[in-house]
């Protein structure tokens, strides 16, 4: 077992059986539930916006050359600077970069899970910054000195009292552990942090290539502020997120909000263009677009993968996972995580270490229901143990389906194996889930259903016919 | 500058990868080609014929997402109305931008005065009690409430004050989100305001145990006047 997959195992026995975790998710999911299929069902036809996400997606992602070299013609015209990184490396380099020049001494951060997968963080207080995440969720783990737990709701891990007592512990100003006045503590300092900063630092939803523009969708106002009020703006973007045309987001707009968090239409959806132009009242001098393959294009060169290059990060098919409500987010120890992350990590961050998430499924098919743009989700992730059994077989595998095709093949052989077999079960239960027991991965757990006294052919002789 | 030959390879390089990635062909399903205004509309929620039918479908919206919406007569009205809002919040400073309706309405209130065009104080900004801005469009499928850092005095005025007030006309309101953009690249052309933002209800959070909590970071309050 690779060193991620182990401590996958030893992580997941540890949060499955803890009935506070799972009360604390279930909670959570269930206000999620409600929210999400009311607003579903004001759409006139859901399924039909589904298949047209899915048909705008590929195509974006089909063309994704000329999208990107229109993308950032237009974002060049109006005063934009882009960069391109081919790795996480680079883009740290670029961005730490630009601080450097800009002196930054103060960083102000938006809600970016792409600046999570090339730990963006490190390598700015490394450069001797300070950094500051402004999205409440990821300013409360951030103090915790966590990662977010979920793509779209980092915090949903916590109580309230927990929280209050981070506050307590990291900011000295935690009046109760109400959630309205813990929300005014995280205002009230990251107002201060708005006004300081140097440079201000967003993700991205989509990038629109007909006007050369980057859209951030948003509940709290912490990124219209990160993108108002520093002289330097900095949205680091993968290069998937491309959509042609700008009225394209009419329909990934809402979508986005009702399989992200539930709500018609998120409370700020927002596109910039550009610096400050000429003329405005305010934003930064400085516009940079950092744009990421970090192995994207590796996805887009396999026909089969390419439809995950689609993946507007809804968080969707993490919310409906059995496995995911059962592990937690943190299990996954990936910045992606439920099945979406377990279909794209392995290729992304190398198969071997990461396939493991692959078999952290059922396979029933509760992620390729939901998401909004139609990624077969658990046939990816059955292809990709298709892959790891031919990259990688176990010797242990390979004689024991020998030794079973020859049984299974042979109607003397098969007869007496089963007879054996329930003599073997029969002694096999006076030992059941201890540790002599040969079946105790299964059983420890899990009740194992009793085998039959007689097989179909003997109760068919029986009947005398 | 940061930018370098190194980065002009580095692009050359990923279109490269990407190019080449794409020489796979990989199976689009329902046939290639872009879907249109027309399947958009077929999908996306009802907004309603008529003007009335949209005006009381933006007004059912605004009303779940806790924003206020006014109709009023015409803009003589606008004064006395902001007047009552000022009394009951005990507004000290006002912010606004000197937009034909805006300029006016917030000049009648009376109050020290910070105008955002061409540049203001942003600890000023932020020390008002509320930011009054026009829009582009309110749009009734939704409850939005469309603004350019043209339209509503920059990017702060809409969102660092705790209370934005949005004036509008009569004729702003349109159907649905497909209209809102169109009606944003017919008004602007190639020249878009670097900022184009949609606001659906005062600044919120869920992030402690998913309860609402409203004004996170931007607006505790949103209010709408329709003239």
């Amino acid at each position: 077992m690779t060193a991620p997959a182990a401590r996958f195992d030893t992580d997941a026995r540890g949060v499955a059986p803890d009935l506070r975790h799972r009360s604390i998710i279930q909670t959570a999911m269930a206000k999620y539930e409600v929210v999400r299929d009311r607003s579903q069902s004001w759409f006139q036809d859901w399924e039909g916006a589904r298949d047209l996400a899915a048909r705008t997606k590929l195509e974006a992602v089909g063309r994704l050359d000329t999208y990107l070299e229109q993308l950032v013609r237009n974002l060049e015209a109006r005063g934009t600077r882009v960069h391109w990184a081919g790795d996480a490396q680079q883009a740290r380099e670029i961005i730490v970069g630009i601080l450097r020049e800009k002196n930054a001494r103060v960083v102000v951060k938006s809600k970016s899970m792409t600046s999570e997968e090339i730990r963006l963080n490190d390598a700015i207080e490394a450069a001797g910054c300070e950094v500051v995440e402004s999205d409440l969720g990821e300013f409360i783990v951030q103090l915790r000195g966590e990662a977010p737990y979920h793509l779209v709701f980092p915090a949903m891990h916590l109580t309230r009292s927990e929280i209050r007592q981070t506050f307590e512990a990291k900011l000295r100003d935690a009046p109760s552990d109400d959630p309205e006045e813990l929300t005014m503590v995280a205002r009230r300092v990251l107002r201060r942090t708005y006004l300081q900063a140097d440079v201000g630092i967003t993700g991205a939803n989509f990038a629109v290539a007909d006007t050369g523009m980057i859209s951030i969708t948003e509940n709290e106002g912490n990124a219209r502020l990160t993108a108002a009020l520093p002289r330097t703006m900095i949205t680091l973007i993968g290069i998937e997120k491309v959509l042609p045309r700008l009225e394209d987001l009419a329909l990934f707009l809402p979508m986005l909000a009702v399989m992200g968090t539930g709500q018609p239409l998120t409370c700020y959806n927002t596109m910039y263009g550009g610096p400050r132009q000429p003329g405005e009242a305010d934003g930064p001098e400085e516009y940079h677009v950092v744009l990421l393959d970090n192995r994207r294009s590796a996805l887009l060169a396999d026909a089969e993968l390419r439809e995950t290059l689609g993946c507007i990060r809804c968080g969707a098919c993490l919310n409906v996972c059995p496995v995911f409500r059962n592990v937690g987010g943190h299990t996954y120890g990936t910045v992606y995580g439920g099945p979406i992350g377990a279909v794209i990590t392995p290729h992304l961050r190398g198969f071997k270490d990461w396939v493991h998430l692959s078999y952290a499924s059922s396979l029933c098919g509760a992620c390729t229901a939901t998401c909004p743009v139609k990624i077969n989700l658990h046939r990816h992730l059955l292809e990709n143990r298709r892959a790891a059994s031919h990259r990688d077989a176990r010797w242990s595998y390979k004689i024991g389906f020998t030794i079973y095709a020859a049984v299974a093949n042979s109607p003397a052989l098969w007869k007496v194996a089963t007879r054996l077999l329930r003599i073997g079960m029969s002694v096999r239960r006076l030992v059941n889930g201890s540790v002599l027991d040969p079946m105790r991965a299964w059983t420890r757990t899990r009740d194992l259903p009793p085998i039959a006294k007689q097989s179909f052919r003997e109760w068919w002789r029986a009947q005398g016919r | 500058m940061v930018e370098s030959t190194g980065e002009m390879i580095e692009r050359d390089t990923i279109l490269g990868r990407i190019r080449e990635a794409l020489r796979v062909t990989a199976y689009v399903p329902g046939g290639a080609g872009l879907p249109t205004t027309v399947d958009r509309r077929r999908v996306l929620p009802a907004a309603g014929a008529t003007f009335d039918e949209r005006a009381a479908l933006f007004a059912r919206n605004a009303g779940e997402l806790t924003a206020t919406f006014n109709v009023l007569q015409d803009a003589g009205t606008l004064a006395a109305a902001l007047g009552v809002l000022r009394d009951a919040e005990g507004w000290t400073r006002v912010a606004a931008h000197r937009g034909e309706l805006a300029g006016d309405a917030a000049r009648s209130l009376g109050l020290p005065l910070l105008f955002t065009d061409g540049g203001y104080d942003r600890n000023a900004l932020e020390r008002c009690d509320v930011g009054i801005s026009e829009c582009d469009a309110l749009v009734a499928q939704t409850g939005t409430v469309v603004v350019t850092s043209r339209s509503a005095g920059g990017r702060a005025l809409s969102c660092l004050p705790p209370h934005h007030v949005v004036l509008a006309r009569r004729e702003q309101l349109v159907a649905d989100l497909p209209a809102a953009f169109q009606l944003v690249a017919g008004r602007y052309g190639a020249d878009y305001p670097s900022v184009i933002s949609f606001i659906t209800g005062p600044s919120r959070t869920a992030d402690i145990e998913r309860s609402l909590v409203l004004g996170a970071h931007g607006p505790k309050r949103l209010t709408i006047f329709m003239v």
